[in-house]
């Protein structure tokens, strides 16, 4: 082991030398300055702040010197050193700046290029409109009943106050079903969701609120507004102290939801033989609410300048209905409504020709999306 | 029902200024559906006037007979000088009143009148026919007017009523007592709170029991029979303008006095009537049901075998009249009767009602018994008609005349003097029941100091029977917009079922897999199973079928969703699109083979019976909900990235095995041959019941449905493109084999994989494989993926080699070298005992 070495002439030590070492800060930062590339830049490091640059050996002298000399010795270099790892950096950034800019320029793309490769697919609006119309009742608490499309008669029917040799029971077109030997079968496709209505009393005890979305048929030829399969979407509730103004809310709340807040509403005088008293149900025109209402030079293509449109039907549940599902009528009362799903949607979103609904043609339905 | 208002205003004092689009708003609100308000003659225009026709000059020239007229138009010409006018029309003489449309008139449908010489001589105008006034339809000539219509040169449009506004109204079938003038003049009435006139309150004429012999067999078909009639009628006497021109503008051709009056009575008061030729009746008169094996001859020449539901009228001869339906052409009146017997009765509303639909004969008169008629309204309709015929036939009313009353007393209904507010959820002050529900011709007597009403309804409202039926009376005319809006308030909801969310995420998932949803029509012919190449006995071919299709080539409903989805893909193909790919979620219908021939009706007095119930169930088609869906053209198409990729067999699989990951189950497949698929690219897709129910403890699977490349002799007879694809699956199967989702546990423990390359004879399915190697495997694999499958010299001929690659994880440490070698050989063992594979070297 040795001394240190105190006898050291600091003179001697000429890396050390505030010339010297102003002289190796300047070569550096030129250097670096001049660096163009990163490349460049990485061999400027090597050479002036590398483990065999002139700084770092100049600091490795620093020991040899007197412990008189160290500190002020030790304080240039240190600095100097700074400097350069400043300015090394700071060069980086710059040359990293400037390398990013030219290679991200360069791999630029055209982003208007179309990207179909991915096929697109939709729901039909009738399906997506009437899930919507569904959970505006699903979220008043409403739970969704279901029923066959193919139907008893006694279903479709009979149970519903449609008594055999009503003429109500005529005044729906009504597909009915061969028995295999040709005779009648007492089975129908169903004219209305109504046959849900017994479906629903028989499976639950009130009280009842469901709706029933669904496909039901009557033998009309398909045209603008007509088709022989359509949808609707039924409505019950049967609880006890239940009213036409509780019908009424429910109407106002569906047509505020699917509509448009604050729409008026109106109820018709009507007949169905499953409700006593029926109405027919209107909305205010959601388009010109009534403004073009005897107005000719402002016609309303939405209502027909009627200023409401007709939404479906609705009515007291007859207690006769009631009966034939097992209801006690004392205790309980009902009400029910029937909207129509093509209608609807025809409304809603312009829809002008049931063909469209119908055809499958994929550029009508793929307008629609995912959800409605 | 069509509604002139002028004819209405005879019977209710309206308001002068109540036009009516005024009247149709009231009567909608109280309950009437007044579907349109038409305004007859509206497009007649310009002047149309009375002339006296004053001389003919018969023109002989032409190839027809013409006549020149010089007509008296006083100065509705401006000149007083008579018109010249050509008219081809030969019915009128000189000196006769006519009706003449001037130069610058124009008549119904845009038909301008104007000078013009034409037969050689210069024509100055028109002399009409009530068709061209739109009168009523008449090709016989023009219109000759009676003698003090009106000078010539008035005006005709108003005198002779050429416009009208009539109201068209539908019915509904409550409301039978609206078939009439009468019943919808008191509605109006009542709504306007204005007097009413009723047309049907008119004395008797004659003695009460010396008419026409007749009895009733039976109450229940018949409750009131009237006989009246006339004699010395004349048979050419013409029926007065008014009466043809009401009948006219309600829809109803006139076509003699005797059949006029009988129709115009009708329209008046809703009662249907028929009238006989006396000389033509054999003895007196029978009302009474058919007998078995009885015929007749109705008015429209059909011979028609009755039915022993029939209510017939008879006398000495058989059967006459299919009673309120038709009468009988022997007993007819023509154009010789001079003695005529009118009819007035009530006939039981479902007897007509049946025989209307058994014999196809739907009458102006069933539409009304079917409805219900007034019960107590025969004598006066039956003497108004009688007094009609007498005063423009020139006939004299009988001395006597037939009344069979077996009438019952109507019931009466008690209800809770606020059992309408009840029902309604509104404030009405008290009394506005028993106001209301006297309004409508109900006698109401107050009970229980007010709280109770006992009600009456009048006999032209049949269809009121029950408290709601009286509460609807009661809301109406208070009016539905008194009804206030209270949001209900159901209790608290579950949701939708899993199955109804199911579907939702399976039409989600189907749409973002690139599938456009199509809901086509369920109607199917044989034509649809032939192009699916469906053997003869092939299940699906077992359909059920409509009595009455809209189109007699697709009686059948669907056994499958494909037809409909493959006729959707063609139209789109058509329309221009080559890529495209469809979906479709639905019910299937299927007839249960132990179905009864004819599903129950228990009766509604009551609920059904658990028994009952489960008749009707039984008798209910099999109804399950399918998902199909059919590519055809490119998956991906060509593009900037590159080049397409046609749709195959394997995206349809994959659209079911999507279908399954949406219902939370995993599809397994296997090779099958099943139409309307390509033997050689079918695959049948299962689902692996969780129940272990069978003896080796293993689980058992369930056929779900097909995915494939149809067969091109599917794709030849629907002129599909070539190799499109489809796939079938049942959603309940799936929907059943859907068990609880667990999480499962993720391992944080580093992976270690492994590659393995298997040879295995070409005929060997690869999925056997990869079972094999699962099970091999064991419990530290945590997944597998085939990544290549080749075939070439280097595995030899009817080889093939599958290329995996295998991931093996642990749950709670990492596995050494050895232990993921373990298990891969293992796994690769299991291959070669089930599959014959051979490890590639």
């Amino acid at each position: 082991m040795s001394a240190p070495n105190s006898s050291y002439d600091p003179v001697e030590v000429t890396p050390l030398q505030p010339d010297e070492v102003a002289r190796m800060r300047e070569e550096a930062l030129a250097a670096i300055a001049a660096a163009d590339s990163l490349e460049k830049l990485k061999e400027v490091r090597i050479a002036h702040a590398g483990d065999r640059s002139p700084l770092a050996l100049a600091n490795r002298e620093i020991g040899a010197l007197p412990p008189s000399a160290r500190a002020e010795a030790g304080k240039r270099v240190g600095g100097a050193r700074r400097d350069v790892a400043e300015a090394l950096k700071e060069r980086q950034t710059v040359l990293e700046e400037e390398r990013d800019n030219r290679v991200l320029v360069e791999e630029a793309v055209d982003v208007t290029l179309p990207w179909d490769r991915v096929p697109r697919g939709a729901r039909h609006p009738l399906t997506t409109v009437a899930e919507r119309m569904t959970d505006i009742f699903v979220g008043m608490g409403f739970e969704v009943a279901e029923g066959p499309e193919t139907e008893a008669e006694w279903f479709n029917f009979d149970a519903l106050n449609f008594l055999p040799d009503h003429p109500a029971r005529t005044m729906q077109d009504t597909f009915f079903l061969e028995a295999p030997s040709g005779g009648e079968s007492g089975l129908v496709l169903r004219t209305h969701t109504s046959p849900v209505q017994i479906r629903a009393l028989l499976d639950r005890e009130p009280p009842v609120y469901v709706v029933a979305p669904g496909k039901t048929f009557r033998t009309d030829e398909l045209d603008a507004t007509h088709s022989p399969v359509f949808h609707q979407l039924e409505g019950l509730v049967v609880d006890e102290g239940i009213t036409m103004a509780h019908l009424r809310g429910a109407i106002d709340a569906f047509v505020h939801g699917m509509f448009g807040a604050d729409l008026r509403t109106r109820f018709r005088p009507s007949y169905f033989p499953f409700t006593e008293p029926s109405a027919e149900v209107d909305m205010e025109c959601f388009v010109c609410r009534g403004a073009s209402v005897g107005d000719p030079d402002a016609p309303c293509r939405t209502c027909g300048s009627e200023g409401w449109i007709e939404i479906g039907g609705c009515g007291v549940v007859n207690p006769r209905v009631l009966t034939a599902a097992g209801v006690d009528t004392g205790r309980y009362s009902g009400w029910a409504f029937g909207l129509g799903v093509e209608r609807t949607l025809m409304f809603a979103h312009g829809v002008e020709d049931m063909h469209d609904m119908v055809e499958g043609d994929i550029r009508f339905t793929s307008a629609f999306g995912m959800e409605i | 029902m069509r509604v002139p208002v002028s004819w209405l205003r005879e019977y209710v004092d309206l308001p002068v200024d109540v036009t009516g689009r005024g009247l149709a708003a009231r009567l909608i609100d109280a309950g009437l559906e007044v579907e349109t308000v038409d305004e007859a003659g509206a497009d007649i225009t310009g002047p149309v006037v009375l002339g006296r026709v004053l001389a003919i000059e018969e023109l002989s020239e032409f190839k027809k007979p013409i006549r020149y007229c010089r007509v008296d138009v006083g100065t509705a010409n401006g000149t007083g000088e008579p018109q010249g006018i050509v008219c081809g029309a030969r019915n009128f003489a000189e000196g006769d009143l006519v009706v003449v449309a001037l130069p610058g008139a124009e008549l119904s449908g845009g038909f301008a009148i104007g000078s013009r010489t034409t037969y050689g001589r210069l024509s100055e105008g028109m002399i009409c026919s009530a068709t061209e006034l739109g009168l009523w339809e008449d090709h016989e000539g023009i219109v000759v007017l009676p003698e003090g219509t009106g000078q010539p040169g008035a005006e005709a449009v108003g005198l002779l009523g050429l416009r009208e506004e009539v109201l068209d109204i539908a019915v509904t079938p409550d409301r039978g007592y609206a078939l009439s003038m009468r019943g919808v003049a008191r509605d109006a009435a009542a709504v306007y709170g204005v007097g009413f006139r009723d047309p049907a309150e008119v004395a008797a004429i004659g003695t009460p029991g010396a008419g026409y012999p007749a009895t009733v067999a039976d109450p229940e078909i018949c409750s009131r029979y009237v006989l009246h009639g006339v004699s010395g009628f004349d048979p050419d006497a013409a029926t007065p303008l008014w009466m043809k021109r009401r009948l006219a503008l309600t829809g109803v051709r006139p076509i003699s006095l005797a059949v006029d009056v009988t129709n115009y009575v009708m329209m008046e008061l809703g009662q249907p009537l028929h009238a006989w030729d006396r000389g033509k009746l054999r003895g007196p008169i029978e009302v009474r049901l058919a007998r078995k094996g009885e015929k007749l001859e109705t008015l429209d020449h059909v011979k028609r075998t009755l039915d022993p539901d029939d209510i017939l009228i008879t006398d000495e001869s058989g059967p006459i009249n299919i009673a309120g339906v038709m009468g009988g052409l022997e007993t007819e009146i023509d154009m010789t009767t001079i003695d005529v017997v009118i009819e007035a009765a009530h006939f039981t509303a479902t007897h007509i009602a049946r025989a209307s639909r058994r014999h196809q004969l739907s009458s102006e008169s069933s539409r009304r018994f079917e409805r219900g008629v007034d019960t107590e309204l025969q004598v006066a309709a039956a003497t108004r008609a009688v007094a009609l015929l007498a005063e423009f036939g020139g006939a004299v009313v009988d001395g006597g005349y037939t009344h069979v009353d077996l009438s019952t007393a109507r019931e009466s209904i008690a209800i809770d003097a606020d059992h309408p507010a009840r029902v309604a959820g509104a404030d009405y002050p008290a009394g506005t029941s028993a106001r209301w529900l006297r309004e409508v011709g109900c006698e109401v007597t107050e009970e229980a100091s007010g709280e109770t009403l006992r009600v009456t309804p009048p006999q032209w409202r049949p269809d009121l029977t029950d408290p709601n039926d009286l509460a609807e009376e009661v809301i109406r005319l208070e009016g539905y917009g008194a009804i206030p809006s209270v949001p209900p308030r159901a209790p608290a909801g579950r949701g939708l079922t899993d199955s109804q969310r199911t579907r939702r995420a399976v039409g989600r998932a189907l749409a973002g897999a690139g599938f456009v949803e199509v809901l086509s029509y369920p109607f199917l012919g044989e034509r649809d199973f032939d192009g699916l190449q469906l053997a003869a006995g092939d299940q699906r071919r077992s359909t059920l079928k409509l009595a009455n299709p809209l189109n007699d080539d697709e009686p059948l409903l669907r056994t499958t969703l494909l037809p409909g989805l493959l006729r959707t893909l063609v139209r789109n193909v058509g329309r221009g699109f080559s890529d495209v790919a469809l979906f479709e979620m639905g019910l299937v219908y299927l007839p249960k083979p132990d179905a009864p021939e004819h599903a129950p009706m228990p009766p509604v007095d009551r609920g059904p019976t658990a028994e009952e119930l489960a008749a009707l169930e039984a008798a209910v088609p099999h109804q399950p909900r399918r998902v199909a869906a059919v590519l055809a053209g490119d998956r991906e198409p060509a593009g900037w990235w590159g080049r397409g990729r046609p749709a195959i067999w394997a995206d349809a699989i994959e659209a079911a095995r999507e279908v399954g990951r949406a219902a939370g189950v995993e599809l397994a497949v296997q090779a099958d041959q099943r139409a309307p698929w390509h033997p050689g690219r079918c695959a049948a897709l299962y689902v692996v019941n969780n129940v272990v129910d069978n003896m080796d403890g293993g689980a058992s699977r369930t056929l779900v449905g097909h995915a494939g490349e149809l067969h091109p002799r599917v794709i030849q007879a629907y002129g599909l493109p070539a190799r499109t694809v489809a796939m079938e699956v049942e959603l309940d199967q799936l929907e059943e084999a859907r068990s609880g989702l667990r999480a499962p546990e993720v391992s944080t423990y580093p992976v270690a994989a492994q590659d393995v390359a298997l040879v295995v004879e070409e005929s060997v399915p690869s999925g056997e494989v990869e079972q094999a190697l699962r099970a091999g495997a064991g419990e530290l694999l945590e997944s597998l993926r085939l990544f290549d499958v080749y075939t070439g010299e280097q595995v030899g001929g009817g080889r093939k080699s599958l290329a995996y690659n295998l991931r093996f994880r642990a749950g709670d440490r990492t596995l050494t070298v050895e232990e993921t070698t373990a298990a891969r050989d293992a796994a690769v063992a299991a291959a070669a005992e089930r599959t014959g594979a051979v490890l590639r070297g």
